[in-house]
């Protein structure tokens, strides 16, 4: 990578060492039995959401899936609130009542992950909306899967955005896989999601999403256009998830996917590649002080959600409706 | 031979496929290696994959598209790993299957059979949670089965197969790893009627789906402490309409409780409260009580859900309160019970 400038390199490859050391982190807590709600890990996919965040504010929106923490995190969401949620805490972020599936920080613009496929798509959508009726220039960002794709959602969405010019920014993770199912039992032999997207009116742009730089430059571009005015923009990042789809495991046991394929993407870990290229720059000292701070970060969330309170059990009949706090 | 719950939904699915070449089964990891809690494993290799197929991720067409197959001749079971991923379907289910057959005048048929499993616990939280009966009850032209026991699991999924209704099958995850024998038989009964499940003196308790091996519970736990004794009330079939085995029962016992699974304003119970004092000799005067889970959307976490479902302790206690017993130190629902938001011992997270 050629004169892309340090500094980013840099930057970008924290904010995925960040992201990945959380997930793995859950995932060796998760025995212990005290996050007891579904999780479903990012790793292996840092690289899109990790690039998205040197590139929107937090006056953008966003909204994600059940596979959310990368992208709360990277939106700026709140790392400690975060754990203790899916730690089931008073401090969590819905209080408890969320959990790993239904993350939100308003104060980021991140309005909120949906435990059903698809069900976040229009939200974003009329997000877009809103900014565009805001007149302030805000972009909202739809994270999904390939397995969204399916959905009813996405085409009325994707329709609607069209014909209004929404600034909505939909930025697809391709991982291949919806749960155990590949992609060829669930759609056409070599559907092209831009080609798809641009029939129904966006703009499109597609990268490497195991390369960070690229998944930078492709999503600099998307924005950019995003942000323009000139109506939605679809994005498709190619990447891989490591673990089982939900839980703190692997699964390559169950053979749903081939030792070879799983072999392929793990070598081209997004991790590794950047930290192999800044093995020759300057940075790399800042990084290791950054890794070393940053298990101290790590620690210490993990440490805020086990030491905070357990909601108040009275609280589970309250805000049922805005009259109740 | 003992058979898993969902061992006896696998062979119902698979006697089907072999009394019927016209039944398909399809849904979302149908064939993947988990198959759907064990429930489709070995089907794609007795009937291949014209007849056993995972589906796009695509609740609401697929749906429509079951109907479109059921009305050519084909006997479709579709099933959603969660009952929150059928309510994408919601406007196929009530605005096509449930009215085909009489918004045609009687001119075709939609046997359809939609599996949907629903559960509690672990996390599972607003969305992964909801047990919505009701909204399927209300709608004229579904039959509605909650099977609550393995033989319920076999029978009643033949029966739901075997029928020209679309039939909305109600699966609960906590039910999967309960074991039984299972006489492999089925009759169109099995969609309508309710079972006397244990024979009892004093207290009617009717109940559905995963309520019922706690009622069982609560029941020996009565005995043995109290010499209570109760008429265990399989309610199987998700209907106002009293069976008669449940007529019989209340005629005796004079006092009911309905366990349910669903939130309080989401029971049939209370409707079929009032169909059984219409029908029985003053009727006013039959003690009725109703379990259900609260009107508030299930929160996730499990410091939240603690005392929150109804169990076997629950059941007790209700039983006390209507015959005016001392429940106190009968059972320690922190020791003596499993962790409040797991099935059991095998289950270890995450869904
Ligand atoms: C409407 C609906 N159908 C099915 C599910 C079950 N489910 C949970 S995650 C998932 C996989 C979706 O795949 P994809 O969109 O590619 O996301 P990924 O898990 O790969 O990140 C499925 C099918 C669901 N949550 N909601
Ligand atoms: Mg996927």
């Amino acid at each position: 990578m050629e004169r892309f400038e340090g500094s980013i390199q840099l930057e970008l490859l924290k904010r995925m060492r960040r992201i990945r050391d959380v997930e793995l982190r859950i995932a060796e807590e998760y025995s212990q039995g005290e996050m007891r709600c579904p999780v479903h890990l990012s790793v292996g996919q840092e690289a899109p959401s990790s690039a998205l965040s040197l590139l929107v504010y937090p006056s953008d929106y966003a909204v994600s899936t059940h596979r959310g923490h990368a992208h709360y995190l990277a939106k700026g969401g709140d790392l400690n609130a975060m754990i203790a949620e899916i730690y089931g805490k008073e401090t969590g972020c819905s209080k408890g009542k969320g959990g790993s599936m239904h993350l939100i920080d308003t104060t980021v613009g991140f309005m909120g992950t949906s435990a059903i496929v698809g069900n976040s798509i229009p939200t974003g959508t009329g997000l877009a909306h809103a900014a565009q009726l805001n007149k302030t220039g805000q972009i909202s960002i739809i994270h999904l899967g390939d397995g969204a794709i399916e959905e009813g959602s996405f085409y009325e969405s994707l329709n609607y955005a069209a014909v209004k010019n929404l600034p909505a920014l939909y930025l697809c993770e391709n991982n291949f896989y919806s749960v155990y199912s590949p992609l060829n039992v669930r759609q056409p032999k070599n559907r092209d999601f831009c080609f798809l997207a641009k029939s129904i009116g966006a703009k499109t742009f597609s990268g490497d999403g195991n390369c960070v730089i690229s998944s930078y430059k492709t999503l600099k571009q998307a924005v950019k256009y995003c942000r323009s005015g000139k109506g939605p923009t679809f994005v498709e990042l190619k990447t891989y998830r490591w673990l089982e789809h939900c839980g703190p495991n692997n699964d390559n046991e169950l053979g749903y996917r081939e030792e070879r394929e799983i072999e392929y993407w793990m070598n081209n870990d997004p991790i590794k590649k950047a930290e192999a290229r800044l093995r020759k720059r300057p940075e790399k000292d800042h990084y290791k002080n950054y890794c070393q701070a940053l298990k101290k970060e790590v620690d210490d969330a993990f440490e805020f959600a086990k030491l905070s309170s357990a909601p108040d059990i009275q609280s589970r009949s309250k805000t049922i409706f805005s009259t109740e706090q | 031979m003992k058979i898993t719950f969902s061992k006896a939904i696998n062979f119902a699915i698979r006697d089907s496929m072999r009394d019927d070449n016209k039944v398909i089964c399809m849904g979302l990891g149908a064939t993947d290696p988990k198959g759907v809690f064990g429930t489709t494993i070995d089907l794609e290799k007795e009937f291949g994959s014209k007849r056993v197929f995972d589906i796009p991720t695509s609740e609401n067409a697929l749906t429509g598209i079951c109907i479109g197959l059921s009305i050519a001749g084909y006997k479709p079971l579709l099933t959603h790993q969660r009952l929150d991923f059928a309510l994408l379907s919601l406007d196929q289910i009530i605005n096509n299957a449930a009215k085909a057959h009489y918004m045609y005048g009687g001119e075709i048929c939609c046997p359809l059979v939609i599996r949907m499993i629903m559960g509690r616990g672990w996390g599972q939280g607003p969305t992964h949670s909801q047990n919505l009966q009701m909204l399927f009850a209300g709608i004229p032209g579904l039959r509605v089965v909650m099977p609550g026991t393995v033989q319920d699991a076999y029978s009643q999924l033949r029966a739901s197969i075997n029928s020209n209704d679309p039939v909305i099958f109600l699966e609960h995850r906590w039910l999967h790893n309960s074991e039984s024998q299972v006489v492999y038989d089925f009759s169109d009964q099995d969609l309508v009627t309710q079972s006397l499940v244990k024979s009892g003196e004093d207290i009617t308790i009717l109940a559905c789906s995963y309520m019922l091996p706690e009622a069982i519970k609560a029941r020996r736990i009565l005995k043995e402490k109290l010499g209570v004794t109760a008429d265990i009330i399989n309610f199987r079939s998700y209907r106002a309409i009293p069976d008669e085995c449940l007529i019989k029962s209340i005629n005796k016992t004079r006092k009911l409780i309905v366990a349910d699974t669903a939130m309080r304003s989401f029971t049939i119970a209370d409707q079929l409260s009032n169909n059984i004092r219409d029908l029985l000799i003053d009727g006013n005067s039959i003690d009725i009580r109703i379990l259900s889970m609260p009107d508030i959307p299930e929160p996730t976490s499990h410091f939240l859900t603690k005392g929150l479902y109804n169990d076997s302790y629950t059941i007790i206690s209700k039983t006390c309160e209507l015959l005016s017993k001392d429940c106190r130190g009968l059972i320690n629902r922190d020791t003596e019970l499993k962790p409040h938001d797991v099935p059991g011992e095998w289950f270890k997270g995450p869904f």
